[in-house]
This record gives structure tokens, sequence and C-alpha cells, in this order.
């Protein structure tokens, strides 16, 4: 008798201390967009994500606003160890509502599972309203959607000091021969015409199938660098020998990136940091997050501290093709509360709050450009939201995880240990 | 961003069942004792013996045994334990470059490392016995035990850190290279004696463990021997080696099986520092990235399997010997 009434009296002390957070959280808040996900009230939507401070902080504030507006709770939690905990999470059967996935190969394999339900018909029209329809390939599996993309970022960009190519007496390329010809000029005034770093812990490597999807996408088009990573064209085919030899005299040799060794050693966030800024390289192919490695107080645009173009084609043939990347909210249970989160998060409303926000790109073409403050960020959404055009996933991403970790490890060997390009592409060759 | 109303509401129904699954638990045993106390005469002692074992034996089974299992059945399964494949994980095992270049790396590891973290430990544990601020060094150098693998691994990732040649260097073997106008060079793919700079973490890291434990067990050797020693004109090197080490011997067994199965299992210094690159890579860490960076949960299993198989006459010889001396 005894216990169960100490019992009683511990869970009304955590309800009690429970309903006093809650209260406090609550706010007034103008819920004028947000009557089209109606009201629910004591429902929490769990949402499991990589997606880690100072980001999250963001992202959770405009969540308590959706609560505000339509009583449903989002319970957010972000890890590191994002990729290793999903699968083993589905699998114990502790799947959470929502998973924010930003591999489509990770989403493929968790239908796989069938543990996770297709998007709502409110979810797919938002899709074909408001995307490319490149961005619902990258989630469909046998004719069924599971996701509609969340944040996207753009790959194919080039990093650089608007203050250097001043200097240097240049200005943005449109071709890559015009590229080529700044990294001549960099070389004759003494700088290493490339900024690379490729070192990321356990996934390092990483930064280097970037350079070859780029140069694969430019060099063979959408179509052959979609059969690429679905395995129909190896690494060893004359045509990806062809991408990785021009990859090798882009940003592989001792010339271009100075010491190929350093290159494998040097943490990826420093690769442009403060190179760049201090001249001693050039330029830095890198993503449209690379701007948050910049230090504090950095200014973006063309007549300030650093700035981005978009990495050029080398050909004509396949007009300006984009390497995106992007996350992919994905349910596991059809619940009323999950289902309006999914709306929400593919709705204008939640991208548009969070752009404003900052640092954080979409490809929703609901979101009205003036949204973006920052001109790199501008430029990148403005590439994104376009209807029309060929936009590819990160191809390493979307390769099977071990020939993914393959292409990283022997990407590595290449710089580490001078591995052969020819020798690379027979070793990860052996992981299909 | 984790809210205190978003924790106890997620929390409170888990903890209840805690506590319900708890309760349950207790009020089991407690029904168990009173009918055990109960019984008296000759099935007092079998029954008292059931009682006793059966929780432990379900405890072990759930948490050991049902795993072992499970991970034997999937080492002979494909990448996502769908298909039967037969010894396919392990033939790869065995035939995999990379994956042969970590059984010798492990095996670089379980051989030398062990050996110096004793030779180190015995060494200092002699020479500080009975020495002026004994403590003090003790603590010192059992300190970097308290540091997580992890935490100095980072640290020593620092001091081997490269920077290129006449830029600031972050690494101190590189600034102190610097200094002596030696260009520093890349510690971390210095193959294969890279792998002796991630021994050096752990041996510093370990090296306090086996100090302290033989410490006192040189502590313990009874002072009428020593003085008989001394009395027959043992000194110094002689007095360790015929003394000393035959007295502790026992010790060094264990600090020694210890530190092997400790090697074969290390995996943090080696993901930490270079995440398996650089011809470095050893079975434990191989084992996590294919269990979890490459979901080949089969692969994963296989390595599982061989790193408990390369346990298993470490321990063996680690009973053996003491077995073979509480005989004496």
């Amino acid at each position: 008798m005894k216990k169960s009434i100490k019992l009683t009296v511990v869970a009304s002390i955590v309800a009690l201390s429970a309903t006093m957070f809650s209260a406090t959280s609550a706010k007034a808040a103008d819920c004028g967009d947000y009557s089209q996900f109606g009201k629910l009230s004591g429902q929490t939507v769990k949402i499991f994500a990589g997606i880690r401070d100072p980001e999250a902080t963001v992202m959770t504030k405009i969540f308590a606003h959706f609560t505000a507006c339509t009583g449903i709770k989002i319970a957010y939690e972000g890890t590191d160890q994002f990729e290793t905990l999903l699968p083993v999470r589905v699998k114990g059967g502790n799947a959470p509502d929502i998973a924010i996935i930003p591999q489509p190969g990770l989403v493929a394999t968790m239908v796989a599972t069938g543990k996770a339900v297709p998007v709502s018909a409110k979810v797919l029209a938002n899709i074909n309203k408001y995307y490319n329809p490149a961005w619902k390939s990258f989630t469909t599996v046998d004719g069924k959607v599971y996701g509609a993309p969340f944040g996207a970022s753009s790959k194919s960009l080039v990093w650089y000091s608007p203050a250097q190519f001043k200097k240097l007496g240049v200005t943005i390329p449109t071709t890559w021969a015009q590229m080529d010809a700044i990294a001549a000029k960099f070389k004759a005034a003494g700088v290493t015409p490339w900024c690379a770093g490729i070192e990321s812990g356990a996934a390092t490597g990483w930064p280097s199938t970037d350079w070859i999807e780029e140069m694969a996408l430019r060099e063979l088009g959408p179509d052959k660098y979609n059969m690429w990573w679905q395995g129909k064209l190896k690494f060893s085919s004359p045509e990806m020998q062809g991408v990785m030899a021009k990859v090798q005299a882009w940003v592989g040799t001792q010339a271009q990136v100075g010491n190929l060794q350093s290159v494998a050693t040097r943490k990826f966030q420093d690769a442009g940091v403060p190179g760049l800024k201090d001249g001693t390289c050039g330029m830095l192919q890198q993503a449209s997050f690379y701007s948050s490695m910049f230090p504090a107080g950095t200014t973006f645009g063309a007549d300030k501290d650093a700035n981005a173009f978009y990495l050029p084609p080398t050909n004509t043939k396949f007009g300006n093709p984009i390497e995106g990347a992007g996350e992919f909210p994905v349910a596991f249970n059809s619940n009323v509360a999950t289902q309006r989160v999914t709306d929400y998060l593919s709705s204008p409303v939640y991208a548009t709050e969070r752009a404003k926000a900052g640092g954080w790109t979409s490809a929703n073409s609901g979101v009205p450009l003036s949204a973006y403050t920052d001109p790199v960020l501008k430029v990148v959404a403005q590439s994104l939201q376009a209807k029309k055009g060929a936009i590819v996933f990160d191809a390493s991403d979307l390769m099977p995880t071990a020939v993914n970790g393959a292409f990283w490890k022997e990407m590595t060997k290449f710089y580490a240990e001078g591995k052969s390009m020819k020798d690379v592409a027979a070793a990860i060759d052996a992981n299909w | 961003m984790v809210t205190w109303s978003g924790l106890l509401s997620n929390a409170a129904p888990k903890l209840f069942q805690i506590f319900a699954v708890l309760a349950i638990f207790f009020g089991i045993y407690a029904a168990a004792f009173a009918y055990g106390a109960r019984i008296k005469g000759k099935s007092q002692s079998k029954i008292a013996l059931v009682i006793f074992l059966v929780p432990a034996l379900i405890l072990a089974m759930t948490g050991l045994g049902i795993p072992a299992i499970q991970t034997i059945m999937e080492s002979f399964k494909n990448a996502d334990s769908s298909k039967w494949v037969g010894f396919k994980n392990y033939a790869v095992a065995f035939q995999d470059p990379e994956i042969v270049r970590t059984f010798i790396n492990t095996f670089a590891w379980v051989i030398i490392s062990p050996v110096i973290v004793t030779a180190l430990g015995l060494t200092l544990a002699t020479m500080l016995n009975k020495m002026k601020r004994e403590a003090l060094a003790k603590t010192l150098i059992f300190m970097p035990m308290a540091i997580s693998f992890v935490g100095g691994s980072l640290i020593w990732k620092f001091v081997y850190g490269y920077n290129d040649p006449g830029t600031p260097q972050t690494g101190l073997v590189g600034q102190i290279l610097t200094w002596l106008h030696i260009d520093p060079p890349h510690l971390l793919l210095w193959s294969p004696w890279n792998n002796g700079l991630l021994m050096i973490v752990y041996i510093w890291g370990f090296t306090g463990f086996a100090m302290v434990i033989l410490s006192a067990a040189i502590k313990g050797i009874p002072a009428e021997i020593e003085e008989a020693a001394q009395l027959d004109g043992a000194t110094g090197i002689k007095m360790f080696r015929t003394i000393t080490v035959p007295m502790v011997r026992n010790t060094i067994i264990v600090v020694l099986t210890t530190a092997m199965v400790g090697t074969l299992k290390l995996f943090d210094v080696i993901h930490t520092m270079t995440g398996g690159n650089f011809k470095t890579d050893v079975l434990s860490n191989r084992m996590f990235d294919e269990n979890f960076v490459y979901l080949n949960y089969g692969r994963g299993a296989s390595l599982a399997v061989l790193i408990f198989l390369g346990v298993i006459p470490i321990t063996y010889y680690n009973i053996r010997s003491l077995r073979a001396e509480r005989k004496r």
C-alpha cells in the first residue's frame, strides 16, 4: 500500500512540473497561415534527426509557433549519430513519428523495413506544386513517394575572396576554361589555386567524392550520372576513368592543391578558412553550408569578405546542372498529428519562416526570394527553386552504404597514400 | 532544444514502467524467499540453489547468451541478415586486403602494447616504491587513466597535428621539429609507424593502471624475504630479477592479459584519431564500420566472432596460469 502512495506522489509531482513548464512556453502568436493545419490538443509528435545546435534551436523556435497555433507539440531530438541510431531504433520497434533523413539511400533502407509510410495526399500536392520534379524522384520507392524535401542545399558552388579576385583583376567565371585561367593566374602569383581538405573523422574523404560527382555530372550528363550511382556504370569504365583523370588534373596535383597528403589530413572545415582570406589558396569547391565555417562577422556578397559562384559547366551539352542535397522528413505512422506535421514541414509556411531566420535554403518555390537575406543563399535558393533543369543528388549518398564507404576511404588513399585513380576505381567497384 | 516539459512527459511513463517492473521483480522474489524459508529438511539446499541461481542465469542468458548466439547466427547471413551465406563472410574477412591489414595491425597491437604497458608499469612501480613523494608521482602517472580514450585521443591528435612547413604549427611535435629546423612530417600518415604512434596513446593512458596494480603487489612482498635477499647480497637488478618479478608473477599475468583483451577490443583511439584510414585500422573499428557505417551486419558479426575467438586463448592462458599458481 505504502509503495503505491509513493508512486502516486512521484507521478503527480512529475505531472505538475510538466504542466508548469509547458504553460510558460506557450505564447500568443500570429496564426494566420497556420489555420490550414487545424487544431488538435494533447498530441506530441516525435521528430528525430541529425540536425543539431545552433540550427536545432532555430528550428525548434519555429516549431513552437506551430505548437502555439495548432496545439500539436513537437518533441525534437537531434544527434550526431543519427545514421547509426535510426536503423537501430526502427529495427528495435522504437521508431520516431518522423525522421528527417538526409540520404535517399537511407530512406530506401527504411522503406525496406516496412515501417515507413508514404506521404499523405496533401504533402504530395505540395511536392507537385512547389518543387522541381527531380526532388520527388529522390524518395520514390516502387512508385510511392515517402518524403518531401525539407532543407535543400547546392553543392555546385565555388567559394572565393572578392578581394583576392580584385587583386588578380578577374571576375566570376561562367565557363570551366575561364575558371582554369583564373587558377593559372593564382599560380603565377605564387598562390595555390585550389583550397582543399577532406578530413572529416569517420567520414574522411567525402569532400573528394563531391569533386568526382561534379565532374561526372558535367562531363557525362544527368542520365549517365544516374546510371553511375545505380551501379550500371562502373568506376573502372572508360567514361568514369576519364572523369577521374579530369578531377586529378583539377584538384589532384601538387600544383593545383599543394601537398596531397596535407589535403588528406586537413579538416574540411579548415580548407578555406583562413586560406581564402589570407590569400594562401585561391578557390574552394564546397557546398552552400560552408558559409557557416567562416568566422563570425564575415560578410557575404560580391564586394564583401567572401562570396561564392556556381561551379561552371565544362561543356555546353548539359546546360547548367546542379548537384543538390536535401533532407527528407519520413513518417513512420499515419496518425493525424504526424500527418499534420508533415503537411506543415512540406508547406511554404515552415520554409518561409525558416528561411527568414537565416543560414538555410529550401527548394520550395513557394518561398519568396526576399525571405533570404544572405546574398549567397539567395543565389543558391534561386537555382534550387528552378522547376526545370537537371538537379541530381549527391551520388555517393545514393550508392549502397558499403560502396559509399569504400568511395570515401579509397579517395582518401588517393591523397594519403598516392594510390592511382585506376586502383581506387577497382577497389570501389569490388564493393558492388 | 529539449524542454523540461517534453523531457518529463516523455520520461514519466517510462520511469513508471521501470518502477513497476522492479516492484513486480522484488515481489516475486520476496514470495520465493518466504516460501524457501519455510522448507526444512533434505530438499532445502537444492531449492536454495535454484532460487539463487535462476535469476543470475536468466540475466546472463538475456544479457550475454542470447546476443552471442544471435551474433554467431548473423555472421553466417548476408548484409541485412535475410539470407544464409555459409562461411562467405569469413572467407571475405581472410581475403579482403583491407581486412587482412586489420588482422596484422590488431596482432601488432595485442603483442606490442601490453608488453610495453606491463614492462613500463613494472619499472615505474619498482622505481617509485618507497621513493620520496611516491603518491605525487603515482598520481601524475595515473592521471591519464581518468581521461576517456576519446578525450585522450583528441589531445594526442593535436600533439601529432600537421601543418605545412613555414606556417604556424598547431601540433606539438611539429613545433618542436620546426624549432630544430626540421620540416614536420605527416605523423599520422607515416605508415607503418603511425600504428606505433597510436599505441603511444594507449600506453600513455593505461600504464598508470598497470603501475598501480603492480605497485600494490610489490608492496605485498613480505619484508623478511627482501631482507633475507639483501643479507645474501642481492641488490638492484638482481633483487628485481630474483625476488620482485617472481613474487608478483601472478599480478604481471593479470595485468598483461587485461591489457591484451583491452587492446583486442580497442576502438576509441583508432576511431577518433584516424578513423581506420592510413593503414591503421584494427578489428574492432572495422567491426563498427561494417555494422554501423556500411550496414553490413553479416560481415560485422563475423568480425565480432573473430574477436571473441581471439579473446579465448588469452583468457585461457590467464585462468590456467592462475590455477597453476594456486596449486603450488
